[in-house]
């Protein structure tokens, strides 16, 4: 008998247990998913809650429920990988392994953050990338009565990079409806070039800040808060003020990731970008959040990449060579604010591009344009991910890779 | 992409001026896109521009963190180094893609 070994339950993790099970035989592997958390998040939500948009239960489940029988579920700490001997130690017993798949996720870490977690965390400053943190923040906004909201993220890469210009589109909306935007003043800051890196997307939608009445603060790196004026700080000494900061701290791989030497300086495992096999041991495989591919940090992602992985686990376990094959496909929805979204879909190499999806010409969904249509499609996306996307069951229509059928890519960029 | 003439040499470019094709670059180019920006080349610039080629050739991702951990400059320095926006000058000067998000 043999082992597969599964750190994490999360998107990923649960995926890749649902979609190897059935095709291992029971006598030959077993499978084993390690989960240091009893509760799985719908992460997506978080961008709700703050908004009332969807309520606590709506967001959370217990994990064990989306492993599939004849999985072995351990919920225990994972103190760490010892890739030498093969094996994993967990809180008060060691697991051996002959296939280990890493899913372990990447959290903030405010602590990389000098002044972040001062006297104004928690009550003036909040992060929406917890459960806990966009409750709070929700509590917040359910009681403030205006001034300089700002809304900040401190560094590349992020789990879903678009969230903190979403919360901004939805703060407007929100302040709009609640009859108090005039008092409200929006400040979006970003350590990047923009809200839009990418000549098509600044093309294409950078008209949503100026509709919003969104103000921007580019190539801002913080240095620390300054708890004293509320202020963040930028190694130029460049000076933000805030009365309400919603700030994406850094975000980093787990600790047992550090623990066990398998990390970059972020905590994330160097990954084959293609077969997603780790660099540094063949029997080690990674995905989702805790690779350090340059994709998205995001479920789509993970559920992409959850189709090759078990093809290239299942050629491993046979002595194949592995296909090369993920190329970095994301597809994601953006939410715009007014029940309007946007729908994107790239790879490693391509930008975001404008047409129909998923079928060529006649959609449903429009991508890199506005519509209604696309937010039913963000919201209906919380019943396929608890329902279809866990599950392993795959979503009609949309394949692994990137398809160039339906779309335009001859979009000129405005600026030089 | 267009293709333009940077220190005598025929380079292809992105709409944004940053070099497509790493390998197409060298250090007079260096020196005239830096100019461009307003910034004189010194030995420390280098070192800082050799260390974002490497770590792109490894295919890694480039972060003000990771330069500051590079043990070449601290982030103050690289700042010093590259005014207003370090990340955005140095990789154009190095001749590597423009560190983004993905819109």
């Amino acid at each position: 008998m043999k082992n597969l070994l599964i750190l994490g339950a999360g998107t990923a993790g649960t995926m890749m247990a649902n979609h190897l099970r059935p095709k291992l035989y029971l006598n030959k592997w077993k499978i084993t998913v390690v989960d240091q958390y009893k509760t799985h998040y719908y992460q997506p939500g978080f961008l709700f809650l703050p908004f009332d948009t969807y309520t606590e239960s709506q967001v959370k489940k217990v994990g064990k429920r989306f492993i599939p029988i004849g999985v072995n579920y351990v919920q225990k700490k994972i103190e760490k990988i010892i890739p030498e001997e093969n094996k994993v130690e967990l809180e008060d017993e060691t697991l051996d392994y002959d296939i280990l798949i890493i899913a372990t996720g990447s959290k903030i870490a405010p602590e990389e953050t000098e002044g972040l977690l001062g006297p104004h965390w928690k009550k003036d400053i909040f992060d929406f990338y917890t459960f806990e943190g966009a409750l709070a923040l929700r509590n917040k906004l359910r009681e403030w009565e205006g001034g300089k909201l700002v809304v900040h993220l401190t560094e590349m890469p992020i789990k879903c990079p678009v969230a903190p210009l979403e919360f901004a589109f939805l703060a407007d909306s929100f302040f709009r409806k609640k009859g108090m935007r005039d008092k409200v003043e929006i400040t979006y800051v970003t350590p990047l070039t923009g809200a839009f890196t990418k000549p098509t997307c600044s093309t294409a939608l950078t008209y949503l800040l100026k509709e919003k009445g969104i103000k921007m603060e580019a190539d801002f790196a913080i240095e620390h808060v300054d708890n004293d004026t509320k202020e963040i700080v930028d190694y130029e000494d460049r000076r933000i003020p805030f009365d309400l900061l919603v700030t994406i701290p850094t975000n980093m791989g787990d600790e047992v990731i550090a623990k066990s030497g398998l990390g970059d300086d972020l905590n994330f495992v160097p990954t084959d970008h293609n077969s997603l096999q780790s660099l540094a041991h063949e029997n080690i495989f990674v995905i989702g959040d805790a690779t350090n591919v340059p994709a998205s940090k995001a479920g789509s992602v993970a559920h992409f990449q959850a189709e090759t992985l078990t093809d290239n686990i299942l050629l491993y376990m046979d002595g194949y060579s592995l296909k090369k094959e993920f190329d970095g496909h994301a597809n994601c929805f953006i939410e715009t604010g007014n029940n309007k979204a946007l729908l994107i879909d790239f790879n490693y190499v391509t930008e975001p591009v404008h047409g129909t999806f998923p079928f060529a010409k006649i959609g449903p969904l429009k991508l890199l344009k506005e519509s209604v249509f696309n937010h039913w499609g963000k919201l209906a996306f919380r019943w396929i991910y608890w329902n279809m996307l866990l599950k392993g069951i795959a979503i009609p229509f949309v394949s692994r890779n990137m398809s160039f059928k339906g779309k335009i890519f001859d979009i000129k960029s405005d600026s030089k | 992409m267009s293709v333009k003439t940077i220190a005598g040499v025929e380079v292809n470019v992105s709409e944004e001026g940053y070099l497509e094709d790493m390998s197409q670059w060298n250090e007079g180019i260096a020196k005239e896109i830096a100019s461009e920006i307003g910034i004189e080349l010194t030995p420390k610039h280098f070192e800082v521009l050799n260390f974002l080629r490497e770590k792109t050739e490894a295919k890694e991702g480039l972060t003000i963190r990771s330069v500051g951990k590079s043990g070449i400059v601290n982030i103050k320095e690289l700042y010093a180094l590259f005014p207003k926006g370090p990340l955005k000058f140095s990789s154009k000067i190095a001749g590597i893609p423009k560190p983004t998000s993905c819109i």
